[in-house]
């Protein structure tokens, strides 16, 4: 149905892995958190896992133009 | 509950997720060039976009909600709903049901009982359907404009004329307004894409609660052995009355509690009530028959795709509860460490009742413990943990305690569990600002899909099988697609009156998802019969029909669960029947009222005739119908081959729990 919902998705995960990942490295307090003893800066993890998955959903969605997965 | 503090990060991400929602409905708006695009999306979408769908619409903020309460409350034995209650099923429909669906060409469920039986069947499902999408939705959208009240700061009043608006009802529009336009725009393929879009949202924005919740307690062996001291004495923590009390394995084994009886787990249910009531008639009956899900994998571009489509969507389903229902499980081991300093938050009490409970604090006398407990706990209007009173009490009158640390200390002595705060509070605890940004829009994404999926199955609905059927047959399709387009907004707008119903009168809400409950039950047998035995009539589908509804009403007025009153619980013809918990009587309500409709629908289709012909049965019923041949098509595409890998996996999950 014309578009292709990898576009939206890799782009809204892109963002928001940007969004974490900058907020985890200029903000290390406010995005760490204490479980059971250990520091975990959760928002520099998570961001740069969100940003993995968002570009992922972007290369498939540019391969999917040649074959597109919506025929 | 408190207002969560959110930073500009978290309404970014907030505004961010409506944007793209809105967005896509704009761009598929473009494609919307008749009824058929708006209402069935032309059955052009590609397996792993319907798959996703066809879970997330089942995948609401109830859900999510629901089972890390029954998590907290039950243990591992909550899976049951997903390894014995939706898995099976799921793989049924794939391969069983699905080519009758989609290969009749039927635009919906009512629309295939049409053409199976006759006009009477689909109408009382189509009507049943209508109204039971528009209630849910509404559901769905009450409790989305409650959070929201409570979470952000911002409150709004608004007198206009003499209407009062206040927070409540500026985010119910809100919410309702943003899923209009992206529906009216983009139609099924915009609420299809939103679910995928929500899928991930859930799926990546609740992960770190687990991980960061697992790694508090010390991991998934440190979890189990916490919950095995609480099965001993549940009671501590308030989960049983006490007295009760359970083997250690009654949260972390998934079997074994089950099969030594309902008085043995937490779930008050026996083997068979799982296995025959929730894992065949109430499964199959929602999973096989409930055209929201189904109607994700009709849109589907081929009968492949359609096929694949619940084997698709099975793959995550059978992985969800370690995403929803372990949190509960967190949230109780948690609780069992007092150095976590964590409580399941309690049921919300208003800020003038903390006020009179902590007058009552301060005015009570440390030589009278009894009637000190008695006092505050009158004032809270809670059950309280007499220890906690008393010691709350010896401590206001030795130091003087504020007024916020004796607010705390009456908080922390409410000897009741509000089990459905489980969620929210983990992600309190754990999400640093922008983390919460994320588990919040989640949680937002899957209330308004709620509200686009019922909305988008009752537009078509009430488009093909009420009013093309009966009210403007044989008119052009620019019309249904321009009434498609009406009825959605009329769709929204009842919801919202839904919304409001539900949040004034909750009683009659719990009647309506009651009365649902007697229509869906008997379902399946319908199906089963019409699908595989093409003797079944129309006569006998529909009095068989009626027959199970009414034999569940009577079922649920002759028995009650324990500790319930008669009346809406049940039980208010006479009580029959005690059953250890409300689980178990809902359970053996479906088997029992499956087994009327298959019996009525079996006996009365015998004595009458048929009206339909073989030739009309083609295509309908599975002993008339071609069979499929993908002998072919690699293994991964063979929906009996993928059902039985997914069949073992899950039998696997259930013996890694059991």
């Amino acid at each position: 149905m014309g578009l292709d919902i990898r576009w939206p998705i890799g782009l809204m995960f892109s963002l928001i892995g940007v969004l974490l990942t900058g907020d985890g490295v200029l903000n290390h307090t406010r995005s760490t958190v204490q479980v059971a003893g250990t520091a975990v800066n959760i928002n520099l993890i998570w961001g740069v896992v969100l940003l993995v998955f968002g570009i992922a959903m972007l290369f498939g969605a540019m391969g999917g133009k040649k074959n597109p997965p919506s025929a | 509950m408190q207002p969560i503090h959110l930073h500009g990060i978290d309404y970014t991400i907030l505004l961010a997720y409506v944007a793209f929602v809105i967005g896509i409905g704009w761009t598929l708006a473009r494609y919307m060039k008749t009824s058929s695009d708006f209402l069935t999306s032309a059955r052009s979408i590609p397996t792993w976009v319907t798959g996703l769908a066809f879970i997330s619409a089942n995948l609401g903020a109830l859900e999510l909600v629901g089972m890390a309460a029954s998590g907290a409350k039950y243990g591992i034995s909550t899976a049951h709903f997903y390894w014995v209650g939706a898995i099976p099923a799921m793989i049924f429909l794939a391969v069983f049901m699905m080519p009758f669906y989609y290969g009749s060409k039927a635009r919906s469920v009512p629309e295939y009982l049409k053409m199976r039986f006759d006009e009477r069947v689909r109408a009382l499902n189509a009507v049943a359907f209508a109204v039971m999408t528009i209630f849910t939705s509404g559901i769905s959208m009450d409790a989305l404009a409650k959070l929201l009240t409570n979470l952000l700061p911002w409150q709004f009043a608004y007198n206009l004329g003499a209407v009062h608006l206040g927070s409540y009802d500026v985010y119910l529009c809100i919410c309702s307004g943003v899923v209009l336009i992206y529906v009216l725009k983009g139609g099924l393929t915009s609420a299809i894409y939103t679910e995928v879009l929500q899928f991930f949202m859930i799926v990546l924005g609740f992960a770190p609660v687990v991980y960061l919740g697992l790694k508090d307690v010390g991991g998934w062996g440190a979890m189990n052995h916490s919950l095995q001291a609480v099965a001993v004495n549940p009671s501590a923590l308030n989960l049983k009355d006490a007295g009760i009390s359970y083997a250690p394995n009654a949260w972390t084994s998934a079997w074994q509690p089950v099969l030594a009886g309902s008085e043995h787990n937490p779930m008050g249910v026996d083997w068979f009530a799982i296995v025959f009531g929730l894992g065949f008639v109430l499964s199959f009956g929602y999973w096989c028959t409930n055209f929201l899900v189904v109607q994700r994998a009709m849109a589907a571009k081929n009968m492949t795709a359609a096929r694949n489509t619940p084997l698709v969507a099975a793959v995550p389903k059978m992985f969800f509860p370690f995403l929803v229902i372990v949190p509960g499980m967190i949230a109780i081991a948690l609780m069992s460490n007092p150095d976590k300093n964590y409580r399941i938050p309690p049921p919300i009490v208003s800020q003038e009742t903390y006020a009179k409970a902590v007058d009552a604090v301060k005015s009570a006398s440390t030589a009278n413990a009894a009637a000190a407990v008695q006092s505050v706990g009158d004032a809270l209007g809670k059950k309280v943990a007499a220890d906690k009173i008393v010691s709350l009490v010896a401590a206001n009158a030795t130091g003087k305690l504020t007024d916020d640390q004796i607010k705390q200390g009456l908080y922390n002595s409410i000897a009741e569990n509000d089990y459905n705060s489980v969620i929210l509070s983990l992600v309190k605890k754990y999400c640093p600002p922008g983390l919460l940004g994320l588990a919040l829009t989640a949680l937002l994404a899957s209330f308004m899909s709620g509200m686009a999926g019922n909305v988008t199955a009752f537009n078509t609905v009430f488009t093909y099988d009420l009013y093309q059927a009966y009210f403007a047959p044989g008119k052009s399709d620019h019309h249904y697609f321009v009434t498609g387009k009406v009825i959605t907004v009329v769709g929204i707008v009842l919801s919202i009156f839904a919304a409001y119903f539900a949040s004034r009168y909750n009683n009659c809400m719990d009647i309506i998802q009651l009365v649902f409950g007697f229509v869906n039950a008997p379902l399946f047998a319908t199906f089963l019969l019409g699908m595989f035995w093409k003797r079944t009539t129309g006569t006998g589908a529909f009095i068989g029909l009626f027959g199970g509804i009414g034999s569940s009403a009577l079922f649920h007025a002759l028995t009650l669960a324990q500790g319930n009153v008669p009346g809406v619980k049940g039980g208010y013809l006479r009580v029959l029947q005690v059953f250890p918990s409300e689980m178990a009587q809902n359970f053996w309500l479906a088997a029992f009222a499956f087994t009327v409709c298959l019996t009525l629908t079996l006996v009365i289709s015998l004595a009458t005739k048929s009206q339909k012909t073989d030739a009309d049965l083609k295509g309908l019923v599975y002993s008339l119908t071609p069979k499929i041949v993908d002998n072919n098509a690699p293994w991964h595409q063979r929906p009996a081959v993928v059902g039985i890998v997914l069949l073992i996996v899950c039998v696997i999950l259930n013996f890694i729990f059991w």
